[in-house]
């Protein structure tokens, strides 16, 4: 039965589509193909997410040698979450982005910018469905050198420095994970997450595991933009081509940030994790990133950057809501990761379809932009309120259920902090709104025309689940509730 | 602790830390990729001498044996030595894509050509 | 056709909201789009009034959505929620019929946009008033805020975008630090949000925490512009004149008094507070705010920002009132916000009115117009007497519980405050109304003939100075109503 082999088909078919699409020529052909590839993930996910919800955790040895020997791919609530998010925001980036891929990509580049477009997709999802360490490694750098030729496909030459600069932090910080992962293996002789999990809890209070987590911990934190090894990140969401931003800011932080809830709570356990201080290095972090992270993005001149800052300041919640360690932490931590990859998501796909009109996205563009591009304005907007949290979306169930867990455990002080982080989110993002509702186009500036219907079909889409989940968030949030108790319970 | 002790994992450490220094401090975008290579291959030099026992030889099945070293880092090693690869070779193209754009690949200089436009 | 209690519920709610959108569709034919939004308004008034002609003592409430595990978004309806909606749908025909005639004559641009949001707006207070717990009072006080702005911007000039900033600004920021951080601590104090007489707390909660929420509440819901967070409603005084009228002498500032109530009664309870330390802070800031703005009003030389301190000293009283804690003051609160709310509206209607047909809205230009708009001026000194708190009207009325509550909590400072405030609105609305009929027309005046405002405009202020008359004559049902809230029947 292929529903048997869904969870390996799930990497194999965005794998397998890169080499295919490296054979092919032609800018159409090869965006249809990549196109029905990343659909086909899609539907495999929520094929998987049926499975699991019927049945409970799945897990698929491959090549059929039987763990903890071999490789296990192992698929849970959590997981499933990913998946969907990294599938469905891959395709609604594909589907909507057509005509700004074809502006920004030479003819010639574009079947290779598809190749690693579906490299990039079925690495993040191996580092989600892998449920063995090294093999995680693989993967996180096949996502991370896929992005890095990606982010250099930007039309500035500045994204090639970009790319470079995100190579050079991103490998030391993808080593250091090796590093840690070797540590690991050193004291318990598996690399399987579900045999470390047992292993570990052995072998816990010694300095060198504590070393690995230290070391896995700052290699993941780098891949998830955590504040303050971010400084690759708003130059590479900056000078990326605006689909690949979109696609990045959506879904590659996220399944960093997977991964270490993975790591941290999966394997190494509360326990160490609040003994070694660590959990309170995260939260002051967590706590730093969302205010810094806001206060910067206020003083930036270019709207994908603001965004870029806006993202170090969210994955400040993220980490925030981690460093808890608490049910309602982890529950809000994993929320939080949904909801604002599909935000963001959003928010990058309507500067997408700015940057398709307009060539650039700097603040002053948005004057008057809600005449000339009603839909995209409006689908702008409406992550940007979300994003600020107000209610009916996804980002005050968000903000909810960060608060509800901060009360738990910190008290008033520090979910005041996190309401005050949300006003900056509301001075940053204003502006862009009212420029655009309430200003006049520039005398003399060029007629433009609204974003092609593709792409406002997928902004509108992810529009859509944003506003039905943040009306009726009982499915995400029981997703993130079990997994959050699988998370602390330490079932890997 | 016995001194030279685990004298492997000093080397790796030290190559470690060379390779970062080069990283952080050079201003030569050509070099910090030599100093990122030291950097990854210190790991492997870890990994590797991990693994080695003492007196074994390599796995195989043989009645003649019954020391041999663990295989199995060796073996993620040779992974990762592809990936370093890749890495440096992905690198090294950008590296000519950046000379060609900025006509030079040192760093400050770079910066101030970025700071023009 | 009969329908259940809960589902008459749900059609007033949604009636605006279908206005809305007929209103958006019907844009370019103005006769049919006008129609649809006065039969609309008309439909929702029906609805309400058939839920308060149907309505007894047992809770009608419907749930609209699963928001979160454990929360839900719900209608409920109780006796204030009740008053609040006949107040806001009673008014919301006579504004439409007003603001047709304003937007008319004025030749408003945008007039599509301007009634669509309107019936949202209306939607958002309906919302307000049938919220069946704290989450869904929250929901719809936010979405009240955004669907106003554009109102409040509709001219869009930079003077018109800054009062917007402001007033976004204001409301935005106070709700999201003090009323939803007070709001989620509740949730994580009491484990539910959902309005029981007698408040939700527990024993657990001590009363520093309570004092803590009781002022986060009183300050993060800034709609009831108590100062130092007053100053959106001088700048949203920038939108036309319907939107002044209806939305700020009623809708939004009575969503936020009203809010106050909920809180303090189906929250916080007034028991409890009465019995925690420190909780006169807020009435002495609101008797603060009574004075102070009333003095800024005596300054002010232009009619409408003249109305918006009057209104935020007006309101004050409603908080000040509340905010003593006794039966009969929490009664006098809940009758001002019904009294306050047709007088303001006709004050305002009036000064639109002027606006519309001499294009004055400066006081010192109004010497002599009663002569020539008698209907609007008789209309404006009705109002101004119940504002100053004088029989026959309705102000007198609520003025007078609110006194009685006062002497009942034995507040003596809050019956001096009432008392001097008495004054301080004397001098200032009787100049206005004694410049009107008294003072001989300017000559510039006479060099520009005119009559009354549009004949829609004229009748809506005549309707609701009749009412405000009325409710002098008639307060039996008010009474009965805000009794009920006071001592929980």
């Amino acid at each position: 039965m292929i529903s048997t082999h869904l969870p390996i088909l799930q990497v194999l078919v965005p794998l397998l589509a890169a080499p295919v699409l490296a054979l092919l020529r032609g800018r159409t052909l090869s965006y249809l193909v990549a196109t029905g590839f990343v659909v086909v993930a899609f539907l495999i996910a929520i094929g998987l997410t049926i499975q699991v919800v019927h049945t409970g955790a799945v897990s698929y040895a491959i090549g059929n040698w039987a763990p903890p020997l071999g490789i296990e791919y192992r698929i849970d609530e959590l997981t499933v979450i990913m998946l969907l998010m990294v599938t469905g925001i891959a395709s609604a980036v594909l589907i909507g982005g057509g005509q700004s891929i074809a502006v920004e990509i030479p003819e010639r580049r574009a079947p290779l910018f598809f190749a690693l477009f579906c490299l990039n997709v079925a690495g993040l999802i191996g580092m989600t469905v892998t449920g063995d360490v090294f093999n995680l490694f693989v993967f996180l750098e096949i996502s991370s050198l896929s992005t890095y030729a990606l982010v250099a496909m930007g039309r500035d030459r500045r994204a090639l420095t970009a790319a470079y600069q995100y190579l050079v932090i991103g490998t030391v910080g993808a080593t250091f994970y090796v590093i840690g992962v070797g540590l690991l293996y050193m004291m318990t002789g598996t690399l399987n997450m579900a045999d470390l999990t047992a292993r570990v809890s052995g072998v816990e209070s010694t300095l060198t595991i504590k070393t690995a987590l230290a070391f896995l911990f700052i290699g993941l934190g780098v891949k998830l933009g955590m504040m303050p090894v971010h400084f690759w990140l708003p130059n590479a969401y900056a000078q990326a081509p605006s689909t690949v931003s979109a696609f990045l800011a959506g879904t590659a932080t996220k399944v960093a940030v997977y991964v270490m809830l993975r790591i941290v709570f999966g394997i190494f356990g509360i326990g160490i994790f609040t003994s070694s201080y660590l959990a309170d290095v995260v939260i002051a972090l967590g706590i730093f990133a969302m205010v810094a992270a806001s206060v910067s993005a206020i003083f930036q001149s270019d709207a994908k950057r603001l965004l870029a800052y806006s993202s170090l300041a969210q994955i400040g919640y993220i980490l925030f809501a981690l460093g808890l360690a608490t049910e309602a932490g982890l529950t809000a931590a994993i929320l939080h990761l949904f909801n604002h990859g599909l935000m963001k998501a959003t928010l990058f796909l309507a500067l997408t379809a700015v940057a398709l009109r307009l060539g650039r996205t700097r603040l002053e563009d948005f004057d008057g932009l809600a005449q000339a591009m009603p839909a995209t304005m409006l689908a702008f907007a409406v992550a940007a309120l979300s994003l600020v949290g107000v209610p009916l979306t996804i980002g005050f169930v968000s903000k909810w259920y960060l608060l509800a867990a901060a009360f738990d455990r910190d008290g008033v002080l520090v979910a005041a902090v996190i309401l005050g982080s949300s006003l900056l989110a509301l001075l940053y993002l204003w502006p862009l709104v009212e420029r655009a509702y309430f200003r006049k186009r520039p005398a003399g500036a060029p007629e433009i025309e609204e974003a092609p219907l593709a792409l406002i079909l997928a902004m509108w889409a992810l529009v859509a689940v944003n506003v039905f989940l943040g009306v009726n968030s009982q499915f995400t949030v029981n997703l993130a509730a079990n997994a959050a108790r699988h998370l602390i319970g330490a079932v890997p | 602790m016995e001194f030279p002790g685990l004298y492997n994992y000093w080397i790796a450490m030290v190559l470690m830390m060379m390779g970062l220094y080069i990283v952080i401090t050079d201003p030569n975008m050509v070099k910090k990729i030599v100093g990122l290579s030291i950097f990854q291959v210190s790991v492997f030099v870890f990994y590797i001498s991990m693994a080695k026992v003492r007196g074994g030889t390599a796995p195989i099945l043989d009645d003649r044996f019954t020391v041999y070293s663990n295989p199995l880092p060796h073996v993620l090693i040779l992974t990762a030595i592809v990936v370093g690869i890749a890495t440096t070779a992905l690198a090294l193209a950008l590296l000519v894509r950046i000379q060609a754009a900025f006509g030079t690949v040192d760093e400050e200089a770079i910066k101030a050509l970025e700071r023009e436009t | 056709m009969t329908l259940a209690p809960d589902q008459l519920l749900l059609w007033a709610f949604l009636t605006p909201i279908i206005v809305a959108v007929l209103v958006a569709v019907a844009g370019p034919w103005r006769n049919l789009r006008d129609a649809i939004s006065v039969l609309g308004s008309l439909a929702t008034f029906g609805f309400v009034a058939m839920l308060a002609s149907e309505w007894e003592d047992k809770l009608v409430s419907r749930t609209i959505a699963d928001f979160l595990p454990g929360l839900t978004l719900r209608f409920s309806l109780e006796p204030l929620g009740l008053l609040f909606a006949v107040i806001a749908s009673t008014l919301w025909v006579l504004s439409t019929i007003y603001a047709i005639g304003y937007m008319r004559a004025n030749e408003e641009h945008d007039q599509t946009r301007f009634f669509a949001l309107f019936a949202l707006a209306i939607a958002a207070t309906l919302g307000i008033a049938f919220s069946g717990n704290l989450l869904t009072l929250f929901v719809f006080y936010e979405t009240l805020t955004l669907v106003t702005f554009p109102l409040v911007t509709h001219a869009g000039t930079p003077e018109a975008m800054r009062a917007g900033r402001t007033y976004l600004g204001i409301l935005l920021s106070t709700s999201i630090l003090f009323f939803f951080l007070a709001m989620v601590w509740t949730y994580f104090e009491a484990g539910t949000l959902d309005f029981i007489k007698g408040g939700i707390l527990n024993e657990e909660t001590g009363p520093s925490v309570t004092l803590v929420l009781f002022l986060l509440y009183m300050f993060g819901i800034a709609k009831t512009a108590l100062m130092p967070f007053h100053r959106w409603l001088p700048a949203a005084m920038v939108a036309p004149t319907p939107v002044s009228a209806l939305l700020h002498a009623v809708a939004v500032v009575k969503a936020g008094v009203f809010a106050v109530v909920k809180v303090i009664v189906y929250v916080l309870g007034v028991e409890r507070l009465a019995g925690v330390p420190g909780t006169a802070i807020v009435p002495v800031v609101a008797g603060f705010t009574i004075i102070a703005a009333s003095l800024v009003a005596l300054k002010q030389a232009n009619l409408k920002r003249l109305l918006a301190y009057s209104t935020i000293s007006q309101l004050s009283y409603v908080v000040l009132s509340a905010t003593l804690l006794t039966p009969i003051s929490i009664m006098g609160a809940v009758l001002h916000i019904a009294m306050h709310a047709v007088a303001k509206i006709t004050l305002f209607f009036a000064a639109g009115a002027v606006y519309t047909a001499a294009h004055k809205s400066e006081i010192g230009e109004l010497d002599g117009i009663g002569r020539r708009m008698p209907w609007t001026m008789g209309a404006f000194a009705v109002a101004a007497l119940s504002m100053i708190g004088l029989p026959p009207t309705a102000g007198f009325v609520s003025k007078w519980v609110i006194l009685k509550g006062a002497f009942d909590a034995t507040a003596w400072c809050a019956v001096a405050v009432l008392v001097l405030s008495t004054v301080l609105n004397a001098a200032y609305f009787l100049p206005i109304v004694h410049r009107a009929f008294f003072r001989p027309l300017s000559a510039e005046a006479q060099a520009h003939p005119h009559g009354e405002a549009p004949f829609p405009s004229v009748l809506a202020l005549t309707l609701t100075a009749l009412l405000t008359l009325g409710l002098f004559f008639f307060p039996g049902e008010a009474m009965k109503i805000a009794e009920a809230v006071a001592t929980g029947r």
